[in-house]
Parts: structure tokens; sequence; C-alpha cells
């Protein structure tokens, strides 16, 4: 057992981290506002560094990597709150043609979903649909819907679905589905640790530099353990959601329906107390707009309802416990 | 990543689960709660098993006699032990945890060959003499003095929270010795036998009405000075590496353990009666039991993880801190569900009709220690802000 990334895993991580530093920083993050949160350049970028197509055999033009891989890829995008349909183009590769190689950007709804509600819907070539029986390809265009005009995230625009969502043609079966939820929800678990991270670093950093009392305020307890929790619910949400990729790729080490839960709920617990945290640890500035730490909590917020909320895992949780009894 | 055990992993738990299974139903029946006494011949009569099993001092060098297992196989050894039960480290757990490991990284040789095969073989039981009434959280304004006497030292002073003194034959003592010295710069690590004239132990009664520590009173007791492990007034950076090793895999037999205690918990829910159904049938619970064991799951991984690291870099590093900090408010939080899960069968330490229900009282009590003992979870924010965060320090 070695629970600890790989050379290759090292060298993944800190590419992407510096494509998304040199591409995506926070300035070009909230130019997408005016774009509904994709442009097609960038995209085509993000599939050049085979974020869509990692878990694709060679063969068909991917990197032939695993869960693992993408979970840690994932983690960096949510790092750097690049915005878009990024989990349901990435699950679409090998479903959708030209998904994996970023030629169509992909998104996608459960069918009775209550709220309606679609991401990015705008920007969509193809919309998944997801019932039990399996998951159905739309076009976008045939989906009568209007659009909200205040998103919670401001990279995150939502429509509103009128009426029935289209049949659409079917590209995986039932068994299809199921595991495609629970790739969704452990790469939203591996976004939101990404956030988890980041907004401590953000804390961090301001602490130490924001002088208050003629010292700097990262020097007073009060601080100090706000973000010294912030820290530890990230690496205790860390070790779910790596472990969440490594039993997806290998399921004889754990079921992967309760990794992945385990992952989501530790995961969108840290992403949301440490983006408050941070807003709190920036003071007057957090609460502004021009200051970053509120983007960070709204992503958090909605990415904590995707693939299924904490309270919907917790239910995974409680009949995994009860299984076990 | 790799989750996966190896082969030769594999075979060592198939090897130490058969011997478990072999020698536990050996084992006489446990003593009762508060003989102290006979905890430690039964506690020692185990360590004296595993030792000759080969299991004794599972993380200790093979020069000092330990198994010198890898990380991993002290992973697993701790878990099958939990699992199966088997006593864990006992009342020597100060011999076997602390003090053991820091004389192996700091004593002399003679002084390593007198205790370490005792300590390994069951046959001496150490306590700890660190915390004084006016040194808690700052361990360093410790002010039980050791005077220098021809080659003695002449200790006077006050030790409390001192766990198992009444059965001890050491006690690991950290001692002033240079009272002009800045705080740090003037303690001592002494070797100081229990059976010395002039020590008095007074148990303590704790929260759940327990006595295993003590407040120790030392009133001239004499130390030879060759019972100092590393040089005079050097006992502070002696006592981190103590620490060091406290933080190190310490928590992953309490994980199995809580995990345990965790499916007991959700199987106690679904025997609790509410007026209709089961405590299980209220969603907020139930979903709060199932939030728990994702934090637990997260928290075993993490563990993973954190070895995997270690195995790496060698020294156990900042990262005990995490796992002490999180653990001990998540088995808080456990426990407060499970009062909340038994309601009004919380009234009772001892267990209500048919349901298994006094333990989690107890542990709610006791678990209160968890945030406070061995570095509260102040200080270790406190260690996690300024060592890995570089955040400064507040004076």
């Amino acid at each position: 057992m070695d629970f600890e990334l790989s050379e290759d895993q090292t060298a993944l991580q800190e590419g992407l981290r510096q494509f998304c530093a040199g591409r995506f920083p926070m300035e070009a993050v909230r130019a997408l506002e005016g774009r509904g949160g994709v442009d097609r350049a960038l995209w085509a970028e993000l599939a050049e560094m085979g974020v869509f197509a990692l878990r694709l055999p060679e063969a068909d033009g991917g990197v032939g990597l695993g869960w693992a891989d993408v979970v840690l890829s994932f983690e960096e995008l949510g790092r750097a709150l690049v915005p878009g349909p990024l989990v349901w183009t990435q699950l679409a590769a090998g479903l959708v043609p030209g998904a994996g190689l970023g030629e169509v950007v992909v998104g996608g709804v459960e069918r009775d979903d209550p709220s309606r509600l679609v991401e990015y819907l705008d920007s969509l070539d193809v919309l998944l649909v997801l019932d039990d029986e399996g998951v159905w390809a739309a076009d976008p265009g045939a989906v009568e819907a209007h659009r909200l005009g205040v998103p919670l995230d401001p990279l995150v625009p939502v429509s509103r679905v009128v009426g029935d969502l289209p049949a659409g043609e079917q590209v995986s079966d039932a068994a299809g589905v199921a595991a495609f939820r629970r790739h969704g929800a452990a790469l939203v678990a591996a976004q939101l640790l990404g956030i988890a991270e980041v907004t401590t670093d953000l804390a961090v950093a301001f602490a130490k530099d924001r002088v208050q009392f003629d010292r700097p305020i990262g020097s007073f307890q009060a601080l100090k353990h706000l973000m010294a929790d912030m820290f530890t619910r990230a690496e205790v949400a860390r070790g779910a959601v790596y472990a969440a990729g490594v039993t997806l790729d290998d399921p004889a080490v754990g079921r992967p329906e309760r990794a992945v839960a385990a992952a989501k709920i530790t995961a969108a617990e840290a992403a949301l107390a440490n983006a408050k945290s941070c807003i709190q640890v920036h003071g007057g500035m957090g609460f502004t707009w021009e200051v970053d730490a509120h983007l960070f909590l709204k992503r958090a917020y909605a990415l904590e309802v995707a693939f299924g909320s904490s309270e919907e895992q917790a239910e995974v949780m409680a009949a995994a416990l009860a299984d076990a009894g | 990543m790799d989750l996966r055990y190896t082969e030769s992993e594999e075979r060592f738990r198939q090897t130490l689960r058969a011997w478990l299974a072999a020698a536990l139903p050996q084992l006489a029946p446990e003593p009762a709660p508060h003989d102290w006494p006979a905890r430690r011949a039964w506690d020692t009569d185990w360590q004296r098993r595993l030792f000759d099993a080969g299991y004794a001092g599972i993380n200790w060098p093979t020069e000092y006699g330990g198994r010198g297992a890898t990380l991993t196989e002290q992973l697993i050894y701790l878990e099958e032990t939990t699992l199966a039960r088997a006593p864990y480290v006992g009342v020597n757990f100060v011999g076997l945890l602390h003090a053991g490991p820091t004389l192996i990284a700091e004593a002399t040789d003679e002084q390593k060959h007198r205790h370490l095969p005792r300590i390994l073989r069951g046959e001496e039981v150490w306590c700890q003499g660190f915390s004084e009434p006016e040194a808690g959280s700052d361990l360093a304004s410790l002010r039980c003095r050791a005077v220098r006497d021809g080659d003695e030292y002449v200790v006077t002073g006050q030790k409390i929270w001192t766990s198992f003194a009444q059965v001890a034959d050491y006690a690991e003592m950290l001692v002033r010795t240079d009272p002009d010295a800045p705080k740090h710069k003037g303690i001592s690590w002494l070797i100081l036998p229990m059976d010395a004239p002039g020590i008095e132990i007074r148990p303590l009664r704790t929260i759940v009405g327990s006595t295993e520590f003590s407040e120790v009173f030392f009133d001239g007791v004499r130390v030879p000075v060759d019972n100092r492990v590393g040089a005079e007034n050097d006992g502070w950076r002696v006592t981190m590496v103590t620490l060091g090793f406290e933080r190190g895999t310490g928590f992953i037999s309490d994980l199995v353990d809580t995990n345990r205690l965790l499916g007991d918990l959700a199987a106690l829910a679904r025997k609790v009666r509410r007026r209709s159904g089961t405590a299980w049938d209220d969603g907020a619970l139930r979903r709060e039991i199932g939030r728990l064991q994702a934090e637990m799951d997260a928290l075993w991984a993490m563990t993973k993880r954190n070895l995997a690291q270690a195995e790496r870099r060698g020294v156990p590093g900042p990262a005990g801190s995490v796992v002490k900090l999180y653990y001990a408010d998540l088995y808080q939080r456990l426990t407060d569900v499970a009062m909340r899960v038994l309601d009004r069968a919380s009234l009772s330490m001892d267990d209500v009709g048919d349901l298994p229900s006094g333990l989690f009282v107890h542990e709610r009590l006791r678990s209160t220690s968890f945030t406070i003992a061995a570095g509260s979870s102040q200080i270790q924010r406190n260690i996690i802000a300024e060592r890995i965060l570089g955040l400064p320090k507040e004076r």
C-alpha cells in the first residue's frame, strides 16, 4: 500500500496547476461571466491538456489514465475556479462524439429534477438527460427554457425548463447511469476539495499581510484557529476524495458508492466552511465583489447540489451502515 | 496512489490474525475496573505473550528487540489487534509509546540495555511526570526542581495527571535543573524509579469516577545522575522527540475502535424505541450518523496518506496534530449524537434494559478529555497555524 501520489500523478497535478495559472487567472475567469461561463477557445485548450480525455484509451485520442488521475485534475480545476460543464463533458467522453476532444460542449440534468434548472444551457451542444433507465443525449436547442437573470454563481448561468425534457437518444443503459452519477459526484467532490484548499491559501496569505493593532492579523489566535480548522477540514477531505478516485479504479479496495459519498460529504463541508471562513478572515473586503472570496463560496454552494447533495449522500452512508449491521 | 496491500502485507495480516485467534482465548478474564495491580498483571501478561510471538515493540527497531515493522505493517497490526479486541498497551502506554521510543532516540547504550528489553517483555511499567498544576499547556514553565548533589539529583516538587502512577516502576520525568535559564533551557529528562523514598501518590477521581491518574508529590527524591537522558538542561529537546512519537501513528487503534463504535451506534439507533418506530427512523439523526461515517472514512483515508508520507520522509510531522484535532472533535460529536439517540435512556451509565447504552454515556463523558489531554485542541490549532501554515506567533 502506498497512498501517495506517484511521480506521474505529481507531474499531472503540477502541469495542470501551471496551465490554470497561465490560462485561468482570476481576471480571465471573471471575464467569462459575460460569455455564459464558457469560451470555446479556452475549452479547446482544456481539451488539449487532456482534461476531458484522460480516461479514454490512447487509440481513441485519450490518455489512458484512471479515475484517480481525473480526480487530481478536477481538484486543480476547482482550485482555479474554472467554470463550464466540465464534469458533464468529461463523463460524456466516450458516449458523445467529440466530447473528449473538446469539440462539443456537453451539459446535463436529471429528468425528474424538481427545480427544472439546467446550468450553462445556452452554451451547450448536447444536453444529457439522466433517468433510471439510462443516459439520453438531447438537442439543447429543442429544450424550451428561459434563462434566469441573476444566478447564485455569476459564472454558472441557469435556465429553467418549461414543460418536459426531450426524450433524447439513449447513449447508456441503467447500469451506465448509476456509474455516471457516481463518477459525477466524485469529480464534483474533487472540485470542492480544490475550493477548500485555495480558500485556505487565500485566507492565510491575507492574514500574513493585513496589519491591525500594529501586527499581522494572522498572529491572533482567534484567526489562527479559524485557519487551522480550514487546513484540517481540507486535509481530511483530501483523504476521502483521493480514496474515492482510487476505489473507482480498483473496487477491490472498498465500496465505490460509499467512498464517493464520503468524499462528496466531506469535500462539500470543507469547501463551504472554508469559503465562509475565507470571507470572515478578509473582513469587510471579503464582503465585496472586488475580492475573489465570494466567488468561491458561490461555487461551493453550486457544486454542493450537483450530483447529489450532502443530505442525499448522507443517506447513502446511513444505508451502508445499516447493511453492515 | 495505491490502496492495495502487497502480498507480503497480506501474509503478515493472515499470520497475525491466526495468532490472535489462538492467543486471545488463553487470556485470563479481564480484572475489575479499578483494581490497578490486577490490571498491571493482566496487561503485562499480554505484553509477554506479544513478546514471545515476536509482536512486541511493533514499531521499535530490531536492534532493540522490536519488530521493526514497516508503517503499513504497523497499521495492519493495530487494525487487526483492535478488531480482534485484543488488549492494547494498557497501563504501560507510556513505556511502550513514549518513554521507550525516547530512550531509543536519546539514551546511552547502558540505559537502553537496562530498560528497553524489560519494557518489551512486560517486566517494567512506566508513567509520565510532565504536567504540573502550574504547567499544563505551558509545559516548559514546569517547576519541579532537581538539585545536583554529587552523583545524584535531589528532586522536589509536584506532578499531575500521572496515569497509572500506582503501578509504575519508573517515571519519565521532566525537572528543572537550571532555574535561572530561559524556561526551555533549564529542563532535564530523568529516569526516576517510582520505588525511591519520598514519593507520595494521591489518585484523582475523573469525570467518569475512575482513578487511573494521580497527583504525585516528590520530597527530596534521590535519582542517580546516570539516570539523566540527554545532556543536562537539554530535556526540552528530548521531550520534543517524545511528543513527536506521541503524534505519529498514535491514533490508528482509536480510529479502528471508533469506527466500530459508530457501527454500534447505528445498530443502537435501530434498537432504541420512539413512541413510533425507532431512533433510526428519524431522518435527521440517521443522516447525521451517515455524515459521521463519511468523516470516519475520510479520517481513515487521511491516516493512510500520512503513513505513506511518513514512510518517505522518515519522521512524523505536524500532520499528527491534524489527526488529533479532528479525531477528538469527531468522537465528541459521535457520542453527542449517541446521547440524542438514547434520549431518556441516557440517564444511566449502566445499560438500560436490553440496550447497550451505558458505554455511550460513559464515552460521552470520558471523551471530554480528548480535546484537553496530550496537547489541547487549542494548542493543536496553534501548532497547525504556526508550523504548517506559517502564521506568525502571537508574541
